[in-house]
């Protein structure tokens, strides 16, 4: 098997990866990177983000605003050390993005034009119309291109962490166009491989959100983190899962119901704003949890419209005007129309809850380090956490330029210390180990088992069991499916034999991915009998701070479940509050 | 809602046992609002799990699944079915050698795009202590279009000059340099031009303006080329008829 040597590998280009290559190749020319990704960088579903970046700019907002609606956005659930570092990080992350070209929105006088979005007290949102992820995906990328220490590695999935003498110390991969193996022998190893959402049906997340780095690192012995918190995004187009951007409300949208009802103020999100003028934490500009719950409870009281694609709610951006559309959310009205065939200009948006985020994932703390030396994580892959029980939206942008540079120093000072010699013998074994395991699914014969057949088990059973709303019984369902279906999966064999471009092949291993990942979703919500932020329990309907204001830690068992165990939230000044989102109330 | 059964024909191509690319025809029940790529998920689900594709954002915008529809360059997720009868002929993006089924090696593409140097060349250098800088909402809009551009190569694939002369840099990483030079904050218009003003960069083009016509972004490739070469004959009339403004 081929080796390649090298100083620092990151496990994918997206956001993260590419910030924390970048971060490298400046602070240490001599330093070898290696970027691995099972795409091109340019196809990271960083691209997908709309809204924005939150970074505090404006003399009216204070990084202490940031800190509260963060903290207070998460249900109580983030590391308050850790927002501090974000927020304190976020202006100079988005300002460095400005200096590399990055082609945010202007105000008239040439600065950086900021928008509102939910659950922020003030406009902090930088933005790029409504392309903010993809200009800072290309921006990033554009820019690695300059630094010729960053080698990349396009195309390449990464099978396995190779972990000896307690050190992550590289991994392997096997190259699409070939499918050969190579072995990656690093000094440190950062995983930057976002998010899972396609174990669920219906999601925002592209065909490669498949939660591979999050399993490499659960089954190489890190815990996974607050795995049962997963994002619904309110507003998705019914039949395609396409993310509508919350910057629809921040710019002055509204939900209505069946009856034309601004129905958020009947969920402790009112009383009603006026048309066209949002306000600040309230109606439209509430957090994502509570708009997705509340499209539940409109639904249980047939309040909702029923579509051919299922019953929606309707967003109304008419009052904005052709021209405020056309500027501030253009691929939106592009996507409306193209998708499904409604102009937003001329009539209101059918959408419903889809899944977007985890705020769940590795486990890491503030320096992006996990428990093993040499292996770091950063972006939607990893839960430092900042996001708590609901993300903010973003806060997500922000988090990994902030948290891909942060895994980048923290790197490279492992890398100064100094180092024992590499057993290169063990390494070498568990490569062979590795790739002995890919050949064996070539080598099965054709069973009953579907890749496709598994994947929709998974994917219904999630939806059913572990949606915006959970009971014990049905999560109790889906961690036994969720067993079974492992257990199955162990079965399957490849149709597709050839060694280039298997997709066949790719698709297992993701479903491998994706399975342990949902165990870990199911297995951290059945334990967790209380309801905080994106976690909704039934028949435990109150949050719980004694019991569970603590973050969630599933220990990866081989063919057995998840162990879940329990840590300490780090609170340095914000004690567990109210959410109020009653805006005038107040 | 409405399903119909469509008919796609498929070019397949596996290296390690075809000797050269076939067709193969699949039959697959679409819904009425699906687009072409959907339909090969369903293929690939349903039917046939060796078919190989490159996708993943289904809007638009990760510039994954360009490929050939009826002859046409197109992104799968965006070619709906309603706008095709009869069979219809799926190819990988012509002008890129084929990997694998609809998969293109892009190799000369990424060699190109880092020619040209697309990334800001500050005209000034400026901490980060001292913020943002500035720039109009007029300064941005003379380079926004060109952002716009995913690199999906539709425009490689309609490009008749980089199907005759593969050497030719091409449309979109010409206009990714041409987006630079434009911004208000770049000083590198000269470094660019050494790859982009010569006879394998904008005096390739024929201005068949093909590129513009396929962008599923509107980013109009053909006008950033027209604006390069007339930029760099204004250079060469200064260098050449009037010396004395050289820097």
């Amino acid at each position: 098997m081929e080796t390649i040597q090298t100083d620092v590998a990151i496990i994918g280009a997206g956001g993260a990866g590419l910030r924390a290559a970048i971060a490298v190749a400046e602070t240490n020319p001599n330093l070898r990177i290696a970027l691995v990704s099972k795409v091109y960088p340019m196809r990271s579903h960083t691209c997908a983000a709309e809204g924005g970046a939150a970074g505090v700019i404006k003399a009216d907002d204070s990084l202490e605003h940031h800190f509260n609606d963060t903290v207070g956005g998460g249900d109580w659930l983030c590391d308050q050390d850790a927002v501090d570092y974000l927020v304190q990080e976020a202006p100079k992350e988005l300002t460095q993005l400005e200096h590399w070209g990055c082609p945010w929105s202007r105000a008239a006088d040439g600065s950086v034009a900021v928008r509102p979005f939910g659950g922020m007290k003030k406009e902090r949102t930088w933005f790029a119309a409504d392309k903010s992820g993809f200009h800072i995906l290309h921006t990033l990328f554009q820019t690695s291109l300059k630094y010729p220490s960053i080698q990349r590695f396009d195309e390449y999935y990464v099978t396995d962490l190779l972990v000896d003498e307690g050190r992550c110390q590289g991994f392997t991969a096997i190259e699409m166009r070939s499918g050969q193996m190579r072995r990656f022998q690093a000094g440190a190893v950062i995983v930057a491989t976002g998010g899972a959402g396609r174990m669920f049906p219906f999601t925002t997340n592209g065909a490669i959100k498949t939660g591979d780095g999050m399993a490499l690192a659960y089954r190489a012995g890190v815990p996974l983190k607050d795995m049962e918190f997963v994002q619904y995004h309110p507003t998705g187009l019914p039949n395609t899962g396409i993310l509508l951007t919350e910057a629809c409300r921040g710019e002055g949208g509204v939900l209505l119901n069946r009856h034309g009802r601004r129905y958020l103020q009947d969920h402790g999100m009112g009383p009603e704003t006026p048309i066209g003028k949002p306000e600040f934490k309230t109606m439209e500009l509430g957090p994502r949890d509570r708009l997705s719950q509340a499209f539940w409870h409109e639904q249980k009281n047939g309040n909702t419209v029923p579509t051919e694609w299922g019953d929606c709610v309707m967003l109304d951006m008419r009052h904005l005007g052709e021209k405020k559309i056309n500027e501030r959310l253009p691929l939106v009205r592009d996507m409306c129309i193209s998708y499904l065939g409604v102009d937003p200009v001329k009539d209101p948006v059918p959408v419903r809850p889809v899944v977007h985020y985890m705020m769940g994932g590795i486990h890491t703390d503030i320096n992006a380090a996990t428990p093993i030396p040499g292996l770091y994580a950063a972006g939607e892959c990893a839960c430092v956490s900042i996001n708590g029980a609901n993300r903010l939206g973003s806060n997500s942008l922000t988090e990994l330029l902030v948290f891909g540079r942060r895994a980048a120093l923290s790197a490279i000072d492992y890398l100064q210390s100094a180092r024992p010699a590499q057993n290169e013998a063990a390494l070498v074994a568990q490569a062979d180990a590795a790739q002995a395991r890919i050949r064996a699914l070539f080598s099965r014969s054709l069973g009953k088992e579907t890749i496709s057949g598994l994947r929709k088990e998974m994917t219904d059973t999630l939806e059913e069991n572990a949606g915006i709303y959970r009971t014990e019984q049905g999560l109790a369902a889906a961690c036994a499916t969720l067993a079974e279906l492992r257990h199955r999966y162990a079965d399957i064999a490849l149709h597709d034999k050839s060694n280039v471009y298997n997709t066949d092949l790719l698709q297992a291993l993701e479903l491998g991915s994706m399975l342990d990942c949902a165990e870990a979703v199911a297995a951290c919500a059945a334990a967790r009998k209380e309801s905080r932020g994106a976690h909704q329990r039934l028949d435990f309907t109150e949050r719980d701070d004694v019991a569970y204001l603590k973050h969630s830690m599933a220990t990866y068992r081989g063919a057995e479940p998840p162990q879940v165990d329990y840590r300490d939230v780090v609170i340095t000044r914000s004690p567990p509050g109210v959410r109020d989102y009653s805006g005038g109330k107040k | 809602m409405n399903e119909r059964e469509i008919e796609l024909e498929v070019l397949r191509y596996d290296p390690e046992v075809d000797e050269k690319p076939r067709f193969q025809r699949y039959k697959v029940p679409c819904k009425s609002d699906w687009v072409v790529l959907d339909a090969l998920n369903h293929v690939k689900a349903e039917q046939d799990p060796t078919l190989s594709y490159r996708w993943s954002c289904h809007m638009a915008v990760c510039g994954s699944c360009g490929m050939m529809v009826n002859g046409e360059p197109k992104l799968a997720c965006k070619a709906f079915l309603r706008n095709y009868t009869g069979v219809i002929r799926v190819e990988p993006l012509a002008h890129f050698p084929i990997e694998r089924d609809l998969v293109t090696v892009i190799d000369d593409f990424m060699d190109k795009l880092k020619r040209v140097r697309p990334y800001l060349i500050p005209k000034e250098e400026k901490s980060l202590a001292a913020g943002e800088y500035r720039q109009t909402p007029a300064e941005l809009k003379k380079y926004k279009q060109y952002t716009q551009c995913i690199n999906c190569m539709l425009c490689y694939a309609a490009c008749p000059e980089y199907g005759l002369i593969p050497k030719f840099i091409g449309p979109a990483a010409i206009t990714l340099a041409h987006r630079y030079n434009q911004d208000s904050r770049d000083g590198g218009r000269e470094q660019r031009q050494e790859e982009i003003a010569t006879s394998e960069g904008v005096w390739e083009c024929s201005f068949a303006g093909a590129c513009s016509e396929v962008c599923p972004e509107h980013v109009d490739p053909a006008s950033a080329l027209q604006q390069v070469k007339i930029e760099s004959t204004i250079d060469w009339y200064r260098d050449h008829l009037m010396p004395w403004l050289k820097k």
